[in-house]
């Protein structure tokens, strides 16, 4: 079969030599982030981005994603043994992971999540693996107005997803696309929005934006709030090996966190944040006994774990067919992709075929690496969370800087980033969630181009978007997702998912 | 009837959003706008910074009409201190090159935290910048300038890590 061939290609790049360094360094990285609360993926990423200039592209994007999905891992740790949530994702697990712990039980929630999450992973791999290339290939027919339309469906779905006020998150979407215009014009070469700086004709990066906003505005953030008691249950981890019935527990609800995350990852505007929540509200419904939850469920640990994580995988899907990214973090990708020199697209599977399939075994290795690796590292871990935050922020702005700078070697992305972190912190008061905006920020030219060269085809006339099939069904859908959100019934429902995280 | 704001968070969102779309339509209107069929650039700005004006506006107006929780007070302290030392950093970076800019920048965002051990930051300060030295510029090769603006200096390896 062919598929199997492409996953022999797949695993003789990720397993060579210096490809599985990077991986294993991508998720010890990505573990000890998710581990730390208070800097995210988003931040890490864009830290570490300059770090992989000297590597191949395939090493590089390997050890990003590790680092992506490492994070994942790294949050539920936290989150069980602290009750601090080390990434959004991992909020839930907070619920009945902590109670877990402090029934004694910390281990064996530790060991379902790993395990969870491997299965997941392994899972929503398979997924990738299987319908990538036949969407890949129908992407190719896209025509610039179906892109167009595409966009709008995933700006849509980004804010119909976002908590909050909707018509907040539509205006952040907005506002990131009006930064991503800043720049020269590409069809009249005009610089636009520049304010008369020459370092602005460029456009802002995405480091300055993603690491101002995402680091530095949390950084100060978490600042604002000091002296929290945390409460660390480190020298009672252990009994890790989960008895029989624990196993017999978990396993439906693995399965079904497994589902729905591998389902709302590939989802624009999904991704593991999402699917978290929903999985465990899921469980919560199916169980015969929901008061158990939130009281030390072992369903409440093993369904968002499994979930984040399917989710984590499977948002790759619309970044690696369509070029699209369906979060923030998959945003930045398209960046380090391009820094890299790799044009992000349906394309990108025939045309480098080694880099698509060794980044997706690469999934898979990095999986099995974080299991073996991470229920051994646990107590270093714990460790690392014993260290005071005043000694901790010093450390991660330095790297922050090192990382805004190295991007562009620009020192006026650095001064960007101070003020992007202004922004941020703004953003945090007034309520106004920014990975809407990231997103935006990344579309806004590609839909401004679509958009143009669209119209230009169909001669000004802007039926195109309603008479081409493909076009017309994506914005059927998009509309539908709005009404549906809009809805009061649903609108209900959306409020009362978005009220568990508290 | 006077007018009162019942959600202020929203209230001055939309205002933010106003403010921002109208500048960004502003500008637009001195590039060239064109015609849908033959867009100029300032045609797509100039809906985008129209249309978030609009969303501000009914933000803004909603926010009278809903209630919604205070904002929270704006802590200047850490602001100022966090971004001042990131500020300091880039300007640093460029004069006198990456171990002092390590250093200003770790001394200066402590003094945000408001609980500041001289001893204590100091060493956390010179051990990062050096590790940061080692790592990035010595180890990963990254073109990053360590004492550029003292050319005598860097004649010594120091400075070529």
């Amino acid at each position: 079969m062919e598929l199997f061939s492409h996953l022999a290609l797949g695993f003789e790049v990720a397993l060579a030599g210096t490809n599985i360094l990077y991986c294993l360094l991508g998720v010890i990285l990505g573990t000890l982030i998710g581990v730390l609360p208070g800097i995210g993926p988003v931040a890490t990423i864009a830290m570490l981005l300059p770090a992989t200039f000297v590597l191949p592209p395939v090493s590089a994007l390997i050890m990003l994603a590790g680092i992506y999905y490492g994070a994942q891992y790294g949050g539920s740790t936290t989150a069980i043994l602290v009750n601090l949530p080390g990434e959004v994702s991992s909020v839930v697990t907070c619920l009945d992971g902590y109670q877990m712990a402090r029934q004694g039980n910390a281990g064996k929630a530790l060991a379902i999540a790993a395990l969870g999450s491997f299965f997941a992973g392994s899972v929503a791999t398979f997924l990738i693996a299987a319908f990538a290339p036949p969407l890949a290939e129908f992407a190719l027919r896209f025509g610039p107005a179906d892109y167009f339309s595409l966009m709008v469906l995933g700006l849509i779905a980004a804010v119909v997803l976002a908590h909050g006020s909707l018509v907040k998150a539509v205006a952040m979407i907005v506002l990131g696309l009006l930064i991503g215009l800043i720049g020269t014009d590409v069809n009249s070469g005009i610089a636009r929005f520049n304010f008369g700086l020459p370092e602005l004709i460029d456009g802002v990066g995405i480091g300055p934006i993603a690491m101002g906003v995402f680091g530095f505005g949390e950084i100060i953030r978490n600042l604002d709030v000091r002296g929290e008691n945390r409460e660390i249950f480190t020298k009672r981890v252990t009994g890790l090996m989960p008895t029989w019935k624990d196993i017999v527990a978990a396993t439906p609800a693995v399965l079904r966190g497994t589902a729905l995350g591998s389902f709302l990852g590939i989802l624009p505007g999904g991704g593991p944040i999402l699917g978290s929540f929903s999985a465990y509200t899921l469980e919560k419904k199916l169980s015969r006994h929901p008061e158990k939850f939130g009281k030390g469920a072992i369903e409440g640990v093993a369904a968002p774990e499994s979930a984040n994580n399917a989710a984590a995988q499977t948002s790759f899907i619309p970044l690696l067919t369509l070029g699209i990214p369906s979060n923030p973090v998959m945003a930045l990708m398209i960046g380090a992709m391009i820094i890299h020199g790799i044009q992000p697209g349906p394309q990108i599977i025939t045309a480098k075929p080694d880099l698509f399939w060794g980044m997706i075994a690469s999934m898979w290795v990095g999986n099995l690496l974080l299991v073996v690796l991470n229920l051994p590292l646990i107590g270093l871990w714990v460790k690392l969370l014993t260290v005071p935050y005043r000694l901790l922020y010093p450390a991660i702005l330095i790297f922050c800087c090192i990382g805004v700078y190295s991007i562009n070697n620009a020192w006026m992305d650095v001064l960007l980033a101070a003020g992007f972190g202004f922004v941020g912190y703004l953003f945090g008061k007034l309520d106004c969630e920014a990975a809407p905006l990231l997103l935006g920020f990344v579309l806004g030219p590609m839909m401004e181009e679509h958009l143009r060269r669209a119209l230009l085809l169909s001669r000004g006339d802007p039926t195109v978007f309603v008479t081409r099939p493909i076009s017309a069904t994506l914005l059927v859908l998009a509309v539908v997702l709005l009404v549906l959100v809009l809805a009061p019934a649903v609108r209900k429902k959306r409020e009362e998912a978005f009220v568990e995280e508290g | 009837m006077a007018i009162r704001i019942r959600n202020p968070r929203d209230f001055w969102s939309g205002v933010m959003f106003v403010a921002v779309g109208a500048l960004f339509a502003g500008i637009s209107i001195s590039y060239r706008l064109g015609t849908a069929a033959r867009m100029g650039p300032g045609y797509f700005p100039f809906v985008l910074g129209a249309m978030l004006v609009l969303l501000g506006v009914v933000i803004a107006f909603t926010a009278l009409k809903t209630d919604g929780p205070a904002v929270d007070k704006f802590h200047w302290g850490p602001i100022f201190w966090v971004l001042g030392s990131i500020v300091l950093f880039g300007v640093l970076l460029k004069l006198t090159g990456m171990l002092v800019a390590g250093v200003g920048l770790v001394v200066g965002a402590s003094m945000g935290s408001g609980e500041f051990k001289r001893r204590e930051v100091l060493i956390l300060a010179v051990g990062l910048s050096v590790f940061c030295a080692a790592v990035f510029v010595g180890g990963l090769k990254l073109p990053i300038p360590m004492c550029p603006g003292f050319d005598y200096f860097e004649r010594f390896s120091l400075c070529r890590v």
